[in-house]
């Protein structure tokens, strides 16, 4: 207990400043300062689940603006949504998009998320993200940085 | 009912509504800077509730009356509570209320109410949650009982306001055998009743180890934001009962605004301090075994019933 006081006390703040002073303007009114966020992974190689856990890490930490991951789409007000959409998690996200109450957002997530990426044309891909829910908000990148998603759930709060 | 018990009565409801996210938001803030990350700010509760009210409801199908009305009854019995139970003055709005088996049954009602909805889903975590957090309910009201019930022997009526009464009457009734062990008591059955570390982790997003959460993980909106203030006031309410029971200083026992003011402000202090020690005791410890809990619980229990022994023996 004592050695994880002390490396609490060595190890200090990690978190970094954050990228831009100003405070975007906020995508809907009715979410600004807090937004609970439920992360959908509707057949992500993991690459964007790693940078956006890292973008919930003490080095991006996104909670500060008011974003915080939740257990259940009837918590969420956002979906976060990686991956190309496979045949088995079509009808799941759509069930998960209708247990959200409004208002609510969709944000894909990573170039498969947008477009399919290198799963174009795959067997098993139902199709990207806006053929099956409607998408609000768009996150490049395969995968995306994290500051790329800080920067995207910074538009959702405002903050 | 005379005008200070009603004065501090609305005093009272308005300061735990008020306080209570932030004493949520303080915690969190706290556990968010040792872990080296920035912090969301002691207003984010706050902006949360705000944001969940905005939204719609949602009504799951199935669900029955139990499932609309449980956030309202969690918040009301909270609420009762927090305006009878000595907090901020000694002098109470309803003294029949202020009793220890009327609020400890007021507080399980809230639990109850909430563990009925979380079956009324007909989900597998509703029931799963339900079932635990009733295990642990269990286990948790006697020993409160008991262990406040140790305190009322001297005093010689179980009325809270009584209890705190005697206490300020006569200090070194705090350094007996009797109060040491039912205060180690209540610190435990506490941090299990309100879902903190070790039994349960309020920042979990896994459904296998929640308790708290995985009954509430259907209600949207207004409903949401009910029942993360009730969980919020109780916190509050359970943390200023630990604090006026054991360190009653400042609670006002005379008509005035100075002292009103006065017990105000110790009331916020306290609970702030037990608030940041709790957040602070909370990043050292993981979260123990389910099958675990019982043992931690069975051994507050032994203190308490200990600590009754040790009232009625060593008086």
């Amino acid at each position: 207990m004592l050695s994880l006081w002390r490396k609490i006390r060595r190890t200090g703040r990690v978190a970094e400043p954050p990228p831009s002073a100003d405070r975007p303007t906020p995508l809907t009114s009715e979410l600004a300062g807090s937004v609970q966020i439920r992360h959908v992974d509707a057949g992500s190689c993991n690459g964007c689940e790693i940078e956006i856990g890292s973008a919930f890490g003490p080095v991006y930490d996104a909670e500060r603006y008011g974003a915080r991951l939740v257990a259940s789409p009837r918590h969420a007000d956002a979906l976060l949504v990686t991956g190309a959409v496979t045949r088995n998690m079509a009808e799941p996200l759509r069930r998960t998009f209708e247990a959200v109450s409004a208002p609510k957002v969709v944000v894909a997530v990573g170039d498969c998320a947008r477009d399919c990426g290198a799963f174009t044309g795959a067997y098993g891909v139902v199709g990207a993200v806006h053929d099956i829910v409607p998408v609000d908000l768009e996150v490049a990148g395969c995968p995306p940085r994290p500051e790329a998603i800080v920067e995207a759930l910074r538009t959702l709060t405002g903050r | 009912m005379n005008p200070l018990g009603v004065a501090g009565g609305v005093l009272q409801a308005v300061v735990i509504v008020g306080g209570a996210p932030l004493v949520v938001g303080l915690m969190r803030q706290i556990r968010a800077r040792l872990e080296g990350r920035a912090g969301a700010g002691v207003a984010q509760p706050w902006r949360d509730l705000r944001k969940q009210l905005r939204k719609q409801p949602a009504s799951p199908r199935g669900t029955s009356e139990i499932y609309r009305s449980a956030p309202v009854l969690l918040v009301a019995t909270t609420l009762v509570v927090a305006v009878v139970a000595p907090f901020v003055t000694t002098a109470s709005a309803l003294p029949a209320v202020a009793d220890l088996f009327v609020v400890v049954a007021l507080l399980a009602l809230g639990t109850v109410m909430i563990a009925l909805a979380g079956i009324d889903t007909g989900t597998a975590f509703g029931g799963m949650g339900a079932s635990r957090e009733v295990t642990i309910l269990a286990l948790v009201e006697p020993t409160v009982l008991v262990a406040i019930f140790a305190l009322s022997v001297r005093a010689g009526s179980t009325n809270l306001s009584a209890i705190v009464g005697s206490v300020l009457d006569d200090p070194a009734r705090l350094v007996s055998p009797a109060s040491l062990l039912a205060a180690v008591a209540l610190v435990v059955v506490i941090v299990a009743e309100t879902g903190r570390l070790p039994v349960d982790n309020p920042a979990t997003h896994l459904e296998l180890t929640m308790v708290h959460e995985a009954m509430v993980l259907e209600y949207a909106g207004p409903d949401l934001a009910l029942v993360e203030l009730g969980s919020a006031m109780r916190l509050s309410v359970y943390l200023g009962l630990l604090a006026n029971l054991f360190v009653p200083w400042g609670v006002a026992t005379g008509p005035g605004v100075a002292a009103l003011a006065v017990g105000v402000a110790a009331f916020a202090v306290k609970v702030t301090l037990l608030a940041a020690a709790l957040a602070l005791a909370e990043v050292f410890l993981a979260k123990l075994r389910l099958f675990r809990v019982p043992e931690l619980l069975a051994g507050s229990f032994l203190l308490a019933l200990l600590s009754v022994t040790t009232a009625y023996v060593l008086v």
